[in-house]
């Protein structure tokens, strides 16, 4: 008798409510009824609400069960779960789902399929097949197919990654790297997280891509600490790749080579800027590079260096294989192809959705998000993480595409949606800006570093009811003086959710103030 | 985690002393062993990548995640970001301190540290917490000052799926 193949995530996430001990229990369970299984842990597909979800390959597909909890898993196994059989948490065929079929899933295509570390298992799925025909090609050549598609770079500022790639590309230099931004310090943000630990040959064969194309032999991917498990998966698929002949002296057996190293961060928000990242990966404090010289011409150790974002490399091998212009023909105007969105925060159905742009925040929230956890109406939704702005529900018809969200004064970012029900006070969540943009400031320039400092001081006079129209210009000013002379986004960007919350939240400043906040 | 032992840095720094970029490997790798980064490193870590003890030193304090001193046997490292905070990590944390007198980030015990950070990338399934390195979800009160008293960080995980089944539900 052959052996039923039961998907089980180990996405960090879903370990977080308790897969681990299900994928114990089934196996448990299955050697005590002595029914031969296989249990595959997989990364997540995203639906993060309906973890731990386990999935049965049957005739007619993988069917999901979820959320399973350990002692739903005698009554899974009586209802003939093995066979795809009815039980009160079937979600019936996983591709089938409304949910899963609104998505356009192109980089996240494997994520939650495939055993993350088994490089056959990515072959079978489609992979290698961009890196194959990238090596037929000359750099140029490769570059041009990635600025023919139009992505732009996906870790927040959305730079078009052709012309990056380009610059790199004519730099003449001794040694060039390829540095992989995987500090993902957004809050409401893990798609990258995602990525690495249920799809990491994915990145490894767009950092390859990359190499070719500008001549780099060697990559760094840099992970937060706060990742763990991402660390883990990235370093067990590095030695796969090495083993098997994808990475090292010789790219699957072509001339060229590309080494490939995993470096962990150590908890700094701002060594996700990518200036701050190459001193950190160099061995010093992360205090941000004034640019020029931008990073293209003198990155890493002062040599040409492409730093690019996870899902920017990891929108490559696509590219590659199929063709600049199917990634292009997804999305809007100027932007092109796909975004994995995001949906956190207090959300009824939290998790990753890949959509190309175009679509509204308020599809997003409600159709897949289907509203607030808490069931209270929506009062605000962050985007784009701790610098982006906080958009009130009537702005929630805007199209999710870099201009429309910069139209309104707020940014896409790297996708992260955060949601806040009517309870959020927007004074507490200014306040929270100007903080943590202290506590995480390089300290490198004034604006930023005692700005902050003075942002803090001054809600509190707001909030306690001392001066508050002068404070309210103090405020004002010092919003601006942060946006025009910081010398890099954090304190230039910190203004945009403060005056966001200024703007659409102003009753939140004006409340009478608590009598134990006035001493 | 063994206690400090200035012949086993050495030969922990040796080892990570050829990497481009050593020092972060190299801070990483002495936590990993004694659980904190002692004053003792410093010069010998300032000799093998030949910088100056201030190089080594700023660099040790620029980053949250190294300790001066030894943590407690259980950390706990819970989020306080915005994703978090929608889902109520401020007023878990203001339990911990009415029920228990636990404040994050104030000094340690041997026993347990509670220490802040900012997203753990698990924003959809808060309040979330990672403790001693793995990840706990829909953290509750009650599950929170459990993992405080040395509780395993299986059962808050099983007890965060127990919470998923009612909210489907
Ligand atoms: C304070 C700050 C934090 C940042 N954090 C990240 C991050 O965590 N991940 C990331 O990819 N980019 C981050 N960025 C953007 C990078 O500086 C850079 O634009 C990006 O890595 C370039 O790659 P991309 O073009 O593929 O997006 C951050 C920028 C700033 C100012
Ligand atoms: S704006 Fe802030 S983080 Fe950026 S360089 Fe200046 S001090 Fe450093
Ligand atoms: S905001 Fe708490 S895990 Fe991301």
């Amino acid at each position: 008798m052959s052996r039923i193949r039961v998907y089980i995530p180990k996405d960090a996430a879903a370990l977080s409510v308790g897969a681990d001990a299900v994928a114990a229990a089934i196996k448990n369970e299955a050697q005590k009824r002595a029914i031969p299984v296989e249990i595959i842990r997989t990364g997540s597909r995203g639906m993060l609400w309906l973890e731990p979800l386990v999935e049965v390959a049957t005739a007619r597909g993988r069917i999901a069960y979820g959320p399973i909890t350990p002692d739903d898993v005698h009554s899974l196994f009586d209802a003939d779960f093995l066979h795809g059989g009815a039980h009160e948490r079937t979600h019936g065929h996983v591709e089938e789902m409304d949910w899963m079929k609104r998505q356009a899933r192109v980089t996240f295509a494997r994520v939650g399929v495939i055993a993350p570390t088994s490089l056959d298992d990515y072959r079978q799925h489609g992979g290698l097949k961009g890196l194959e025909r990238a090596i037929a090609r000359d750099g140029a050549a490769i570059v041009e197919d990635v600025r023919k598609s139009g992505l732009r770079g996906r870790g927040g500022a959305g730079f078009p990654v052709g012309i990056k790639w380009k610059t790199v590309l004519d730099a003449q230099a001794d040694q060039k790297y390829i540095v992989c931004n995987a500090d993902e310090g957004d809050s409401g943000t893990f798609a990258d997280r995602m990525l690495m630990e249920g799809d990491p040959f994915l990145l490894i064969e767009g950092m390859i891509i990359a190499g070719l194309a500008v001549g780099a032999t060697k990559g760094f991917i840099y992970i937060r600490s706060e990742y763990p498990h991402a660390f883990r998966t990235m370093c067990e698929a590095i030695a796969q790749a090495e083993i098997s002949g994808v990475l090292g002296r010789s790219v699957l057996g072509d001339a060229r080579g590309f080494a490939l190293e995993a470096r962990l961060g150590a908890g700094a928000y701002i060594c996700g800027e990518e200036t701050s990242l190459l001193e950190s990966l160099e061995g010093k404090r992360g205090i941000v590079r004034a640019k020029p010289p931008l990073p293209a011409l003198h990155g890493l150790f002062g040599k040409p260096t492409i730093v690019n974002n996870v899902l920017s490399f990891a929108a490559v091998p696509s590219i590659m294989a199929d063709g600049p212009q199917a990634y292009a023909d997804y999305g809007v105007d100027r932007s092109r192809g796909t975004l994995p969105f995001q949906i956190a925060g207090n959300i009824a159905r939290g998790g990753l959705v890949e959509l190309p742009f175009g679509a509204t925040l308020r599809t997003l929230i409600e159709k897949f998000g289907a509203g607030t956890r808490s069931g209270r109406p929506i009062r605000a939704v962050q985007v784009g993480g701790p610098l982006g702005a906080y958009i009130p529900e009537s702005q929630l018809d805007t199209p999710l595409d870099y201009e429309a969200f910069a139209a309104i004064g707020a940014m896409l970012g790297h996708g992260g949606v955060v949601v806040f029900d009517e309870t959020v006070d927007m004074a507490k969540q200014a306040r929270f800006a100007f903080d943590f943009c202290a506590k995480e400031s390089c300290g490198k320039c004034t604006p930023c570093r005692i700005g902050a400092v003075r942002g803090v001081e001054t809600i509190d006079r707001i909030v306690a009811g001392i001066d508050r129209d002068k404070n309210f210009v103090v405020l004002d000013d010092l919003n601006k003086l942060m946006l025009d002379a910081s010398l890099c986004a954090m304190g230039g960007l910190t203004p945009m959710p403060v005056m966001s919350a200024l703007r659409h939240f102003r009753e939140d400043f004006n409340r009478a103030p608590q009598a134990q906040a006035a001493e | 985690m063994g206690a400090f032992d200035a012949q086993a840095a050495k030969a922990i720094i040796a080892e990570h002393a050829h990497l481009d970029g050593a020092m972060l490997p190299v801070l990483h790798a002495l936590q990993h062993a004694f659980g904190y980064i002692d004053d003792a490193c410093v010069p010998l870590i300032a000799d093998a990548l030949n910088l100056s003890r201030a190089e080594v030193h700023g660099t040790i304090a620029f980053y949250h995640d190294f300790r001066a001193a030894p943590a407690g046997r259980r950390i706990i490292k819970i989020c306080r970001a915005e994703a978090c905070q929608a889902n109520g990590c401020e007023e878990l944390l203001a339990e911990l301190k009415s029920r228990r007198g636990l404040t994050a980030d104030s000094a340690s015990g041997d026993r347990l540290s509670i220490e802040t950070v900012y997203c753990l990338g698990n924003c959809a399934l808060g309040p979330a917490a990672l403790v001693d390195g793995e990840l706990v979800g829909r953290l509750t009160s009650d599950e929170l000052a459990r993992l405080c008293d040395g509780a395993s960080v299986e059962q808050a995980q099983i007890a965060a799926g127990r919470k998923m089944t009612g909210e489907t539900a």
